[in-house]
């Protein structure tokens, strides 16, 4: 019993400070970009959530030469592109995500010069990787107000525009007529993803902070068609799932003999891969007997029309 | 800037900005921003396995590519385009960080791959570069008529019978091959702002196929030959010209594209009189 025990939980892993705030850390990060995540993958607006991961990057470099906070500059940089993708974008799909590839190439370019002055002045190795990959048990226990408060920002904005936001995303012209000021909604959902995103991809690095915002939610979606239901399927399974994989990656440490282990982040999107594909088995098997169930009405549908 | 060892440089250049002019017109066209940016960036991902295992990281690159533009084509079958391109991507991107930790030997490597580098080519490396660009090229020509039906109208295209997921793998199969083959000077992650950018402008200043694909030939051409000449000159990474001059050559297009809708608006409609 105790082996079974000690195979699954390999020694130190309850009482690792590290395993502690990665799992607290995690599991904030995971509710947060879960519940962003199924607006953002009914919005369709996948590209935008991806793209300001790589924006806030951005601004972590440009933090980091000019030794601001990394805070700052990732929130900062993801808020200003946000508001860039927004005002320049229009309103049909490829239109916008034509303007998302723009501002997040310029951003990459950005992140080329400040990483290349960054490293011409001699400073910290391993900068590229840190910034591109980051690691959830790299992340010391001072950014935990931080977290707390940008967390906190996030869920509230999307509390207060929530109604407005579902309105207007499953049937934009209905929320015109009803009277919802659709712009005004839209720019704040983006502001409160840029500042989740900026948040995830600070804490968790930029790998986790897609596959934590778009996985967990898309395969809510696809279980429900309800957006109440989605918003706990998802933070359950994002939570979950971050959990599993941090344990994953402790035990992966005692694994073979060079114990060198795998990155937490591999081990999450593992997870969420997985449990992606297994959400698709229910449609898969409704589809074969022949009972199809009805489509959640923004998701899959919208992106197949002309633009 | 015109030295023998640079001449390498300005050809590889040459030839990925007539890939990516060509292609790039339909990711524009077709609306697969995402992939475009996907695909490239996962591919950097096998890129740094490769390297860890020792083989060409083109192959690493290719064979990436090619998993991710199956991976995005089958995922969006059952699911949004979308969430199968960003899932495909993290994924990718996960094993490629697992690649990662198992070394700790390749910054540089890595920083140029993923940005570009002027001096980063090689004399043999530029036959099979030409290669894969004249296949991407001819692929796009032999899929042309069924491609631009199923892009402009997928309705129509299906009604006659054209298969649109068929030819929509064909197409990021396509993208994959030009990802592979840009690597060398552009660098991962900037090849898709030459594919986003240049056709976009020139979408802009005409809607008749062929031509918005040569000028986004040129626009291309244009924006990588004054990417390598800057950087050349004053050392500043070729990847930040690219995206700051597909940024602007986009917003050009756009403010042209607006200032053309003013000269041409309509006067206002006399008023009709209605019978009760």
């Amino acid at each position: 019993m105790h082996q079974a025990w000690t195979a699954v939980f390999e020694p130190g892993f309850f009482a690792s400070s590290q395993v502690h705030i990665a799992a607290a850390i995690g599991g904030v990060v995971a509710v947060v970009c879960a519940v962003t995540g199924v607006f953002t993958v009914m919005r369709g607006q996948s590209f935008a959530g991806h793209a300001l991961g790589d924006v806030s990057a951005a601004g972590g470099s440009g933090a980091l030469l000019i030794g601001l906070g990394p805070v700052a500059g990732f929130v900062g940089l993801g808020i200003a592109g946000a508001a860039v993708m927004d005002l320049i974008g229009v309103q049909r799909l490829r239109g916008r995500d034509l303007a998302t590839g723009i501002v997040l190439g310029a951003a990459i370019g950005l992140s080329a010069l400040f990483l290349y002055l960054t490293s011409a002045t001699g400073a910290t190795t391993g900068a590229v990787q840190q910034i591109l990959f980051g690691s959830i048990f790299t992340t010391t226990s001072g950014t935990i107000p931080a977290v707390a408060v940008l967390g906190g920002i996030s869920l509230a904005s999307l509390a207060l525009i929530g109604r407005p936001l579902l309105l207007s995303t499953i049937s934009p012209d209905l929320a015109v007529a009803r009277g919802v000021p659709v712009r005004l909604v839209g720019v704040l959902y983006m502001l409160s993803l840029a500042v989740s995103v900026g948040l995830s991809s600070l804490t968790t690095g930029a790998i986790l902070s897609t596959a934590l915002l778009i996985g967990p939610a898309a395969a809510a979606l696809r279980l429900t068609a309800r957006v109440g239901w989605a918003l706990g399927l998802a933070c359950m399974t994002g939570v979950l799932a971050t959990w599993l994989g941090v344990l994953l990656a402790y035990d992966s440490y005692y694994w073979g003999s060079s114990h060198a282990g795998l990155p937490v982040s591999f081990f999450i999107v593992a997870v969420i891969f997985v449990t992606y594909l297994a959400s698709g088995l229910r449609q898969a098997r409704a589809r074969v007997s022949n009972s199809v169930p009805a489509l959640p009405a923004a998701a899959g549908q919208r992106d197949k029309l002309p633009a | 800037m015109f030295a023998s060892f640079m001449m390498n440089a300005w050809i590889t250049a040459t030839i990925v900005a007539v890939v990516g002019g060509v292609v790039g017109y339909f990711v524009v066209l077709r609306g697969s921003a995402f992939p475009a940016h996907a695909i490239p960036k996962g591919a950097f991902a096998g890129a740094a396995g490769a390297a860890l295992l020792g083989i060409s990281t083109l192959i690493g690159l290719a064979a990436f590519a090619l998993l991710g533009a199956l991976g995005i084509g089958s995922m969006s079958r059952r699911g949004r385009h979308d969430v199968a391109t960003a899932l495909a991507l993290v994924l990718m991107l996960a094993l490629g960080a697992a690649f990662l930790s198992r070394t700790t030997e390749y910054e540089p490597e890595i920083y140029s791959l993923l940005f570009g580098e002027v001096l980063g080519v090689s004399t043999s490396e530029i036959l099979p570069t030409a290669g894969l660009g004249i296949i991407c090229v001819a692929a796009v020509a032999v899929i042309y008529r069924p491609l631009m039906l199923s892009s402009v109208t997928p309705e129509i295209a299906e009604a006659r019978g054209i298969p649109s997921r068929r030819i929509e793998l064909c197409f990021l199969i396509v993208l994959a091959l030009a990802t592979a083959m840009t690597v060398p000077v552009v660098g991962a992650l900037l090849i898709f702002s030459l594919m986003i950018g240049p056709p976009a402008a020139a979408r802009s200043l005409t809607s008749r196929p062929l031509l918005a694909m040569a000028l986004s030939v040129v626009i291309a051409l244009v924006t990588v030959w004054v990417a390598i000449a800057a950087s050349y000159l004053c050392n500043w990474p070729i990847g930040f010209f690219v995206g700051a001059l597909a940024a602007l050559s986009y917003g050009a297009g756009r403010a042209w594209a607006a200032w053309r809708r003013t000269r041409t608006a309509r006067p206002a409609p006399l008023k009709a009189t209605y019978s009760t």
